[in-house]
């Protein structure tokens, strides 16, 4: 399942990003091939969310290079990123709670009927694509009028990751996508992320929740302090490694020890 | 985990929490829902108090109507750009300069009216597209950068005529205006056949005596009205039914995700700040062609007139929300209300109370509605 006998779609090549005196990034390489989910892993503050916002283009790395389908890439933008083929889905900015699923769904890209210079949009044809999107992602929409507000957290992130796939979406950046959820919509949301996978698009799912990561993920990278301490197959780590890596080691391990229990 | 896969398999069934919305509830959430209530209610309190008074005779049903569609123009101005989340404060002066700057180009430079008009158009045009783009490279809230401009704008427009005819008030322009091609447009009337075989029909009064004996007393549709029903059908259309509608909710209601998919926010807050300023000069030109002069004090207060019937409308202030037909029910409310208070001869200052309280009333309405839309609790 996991295409290590693809090359890589993406390929960041020692990335380091620099805030003045700050250096969020410090050499960082990573990979994701078609196919696969490749965690990202790390605490708070650790420059998981930089390291995304570099990969979709809305930082330039201060040093390092990015390669896409093995070509070395120069994103200016989150619009040339997305219409490369990388698309964000992030946890909070995905959708407009008061419009409706299919004008979120088509935001920016809606189908339209030329009439004069009028260019009206293609209800019709919008709704009924954004129903099939959601109902092969396994979700049934009451209808597509329906504000994206009535939607659960987990059927939100869900609207967004099928919108970037309809769109043609190569890589797919989930940006903490379960972190604010409960238990069975996270489990919509990992069911989502195998579906998607399965299609052949390379997932990089952001998060510090290493159960959420273990349940759908083929590669692990656990980010610390600006650099990566590694990168794990699946099967080769087990879930303390993983927890203690992203603590950065020891005091983790006292601190489970009076918890009674793996955090 | 082993069962997510399946988890989203059985989510195609039914799911047993999400209740059913009934027909009425669904009716409930919708923007206009307070207006067209609202509306109901005026109408049946006035027939009932003010029915007998002539107000809803053809002089009575005129006069209203004009109130209503002068509310109108502005409020679909106002009621996109808020949609699009921003204000403009400015359209009151706007409306004020608008008028100054024709009577001043058509009366005092003695240019022809028609490019007065133009002139004047253009000039609104570009104020309003400097509105948008101080607020869209500044990122300072639209009410300061607008707020600034009342002032600027009500500065100049009692300025230059005192500067230049030493009055504040520019009157002549319907002299001016005999016989300009583009002046009839604002000031002109249509349909007045329609009125003339009502009155033959005996379906409306005519003059008894005086000049025009025999004449229908209401001899045609002012276009102000048609302005107003013109404005109000097409943003109505632009704003649910196009790619730019689109467009327009999607950066009032979260600019920022709206750039991450590639909608030009900017440009459309822009070309809404134009748009209200074109809402604004329509107003001017028409109350200038209807009056033959123009005043340095026009158009006071007008912005929050047309806020408020925006916001009766279901509007957010938030932006993201709203519908121009809602908008376009609250002016016709006021429109009513005002004129109706004076038929039923009540004491008129009554009315900024009632502006006050429905405006209480429709802000807490919109807000509870929010919550149905966006599972808020």
């Amino acid at each position: 399942m996991s295409g290590f006998d693809h090359d890589p779609i993406v390929e960041m090549k020692d990335i380091a990003k620099h805030f003045g005196p700050v250096i969020a990034l410090n050499g960082v390489s990573f990979d994701v091939r078609p196919g696969e989910c490749h965690c990202l892993l790390g605490d708070n503050g650790a420059g998981k969310s930089t390291f995304i916002k570099t990969m979709s283009g809305v930082h330039k790395p201060t040093r390092g290079e990015i390669l896409f389908e093995g070509c070395q890439m120069n994103f200016d933008s989150p619009r040339d990123a997305m219409e490369a083929g990388i698309a964000t889905v992030y946890q909070d900015l995905a959708m407009i709670p008061l419009m409706s699923v299919t004008r979120n769904f088509w935001m920016g890209r809606e189908p339209v009927r030329k009439i004069g210079p009028m260019k009206f949009m293609d209800f019709a044809k919008a709704n009924q694509t954004t129903m099939d999107e959601m109902r092969k992602m396994g979700i049934n929409l009451r209808s597509p009028d329906q504000a994206v507000g009535t939607l659960s957290g987990g059927e939100r992130q869900t609207v967004a990751i099928a919108r970037a796939v309809y769109f043609g979406a190569k890589v797919l950046i989930l940006d903490e996508p379960t972190s604010a959820l409960g238990v069975r919509q996270t489990a919509n949301v990992l069911a989502t992320i195998d579906k998607v996978r399965k299609t052949g698009i390379g997932i990089v799912f952001i998060t510090h929740n290493v159960r959420h990561a273990l349940a759908v993920g083929d590669r692990f990278t656990v980010l610390n302090r600006g650099k990566t301490l590694g990168t794990a197959q699946r099967g080769q780590i087990t879930p303390e490694e993983l927890q203690d890596m992203m603590a950065g080691g020891q005091e983790m391990v006292a601190l489970e020890g009076s918890l009674g229990g793996t955090v | 985990m082993a069962e997510s896969g399946q988890g989203a398999a059985t989510a195609l069934a039914k799911d047993e929490r999400v209740k059913e919305i009934s027909g009425l509830r669904k009716a409930l959430i919708r923007p206009e829902l307070g207006a067209i209530v609202g509306t109901i209610a005026v109408f049946v309190f006035f027939v009932a108090f003010a029915g007998d008074s002539g107000m809803f005779n053809a002089q009575g049903v005129l006069n209203w109507s004009i109130v209503s569609a002068q509310f109108m123009i502005i409020a679909v101005g106002a009621c996109m750009l808020m949609i699009a989340g921003e204000f403009d404060l400015s359209v009151g002066s706007m409306i004020g300069f608008a008028g100054m700057s024709i009577a001043i180009i058509s009366v005092t430079l003695q240019w022809p009216v028609w490019i007065a008009i133009l002139l004047t158009l253009a000039l609104c045009v570009a104020i309003g597209a400097l509105n948008g783009f101080i607020v869209v490279r500044t990122g300072l809230p639209s009410f300061i950068v607008t707020l600034a401009f009342l002032f600027i704008l009500r500065g100049f427009t009692i300025f230059f005529p005192q500067l230049i005819e030493r009055q504040t008030i520019i009157g002549g322009i319907d002299d001016a205006a005999e016989g300009d091609w583009l002046a009839p447009v604002f000031g002109g009337k249509i349909g007045g056949w329609i009125f003339d075989w009502l009155a033959e029909m005996e379906m409306i009064a005519v003059f008894e005596r005086g000049t025009r004996e025999g004449e229908p007393i209401v001899n045609g549709i002012p276009m102000l009205i048609v302005w107003a029903l013109v404005l109000v059908a097409v943003a109505h259309v632009v704003l649910t039914r196009t790619q730019f509608g689109n467009w327009v909710f999607a950066s009032g209601g979260d600019a920022q995700a709206a750039r991450y998919v590639g909608v030009p926010v900017n440009r459309v807050k822009i070309l809404m700040f134009m748009f209200t300023a074109f809402c604004a000069f329509v107003f001017a030109t028409c109350q200038v062609m209807e009056f033959g002069s123009a005043g340095a004090d026009r158009g006071l207060l007008k912005e929050f007139e047309a806020i408020i019937a925006v916001v009766i409308g279901g509007a957010l202030l938030t932006g993201g929300y709203g519908s121009v037909i809602g908008a376009a029910l609250g002016a016709l409310i006021f429109g009513v209300v005002q004129q109706g208070l004076f038929f039923a001869g009540v004491e008129s200052s009554l009315f900024r109370v009632f502006l006050g309280v429905i405006l209480l009333f429709a802000v807490i309405l919109n807000t509870y509605i929010r919550r149905i839309i966006t599972g808020e609790r």
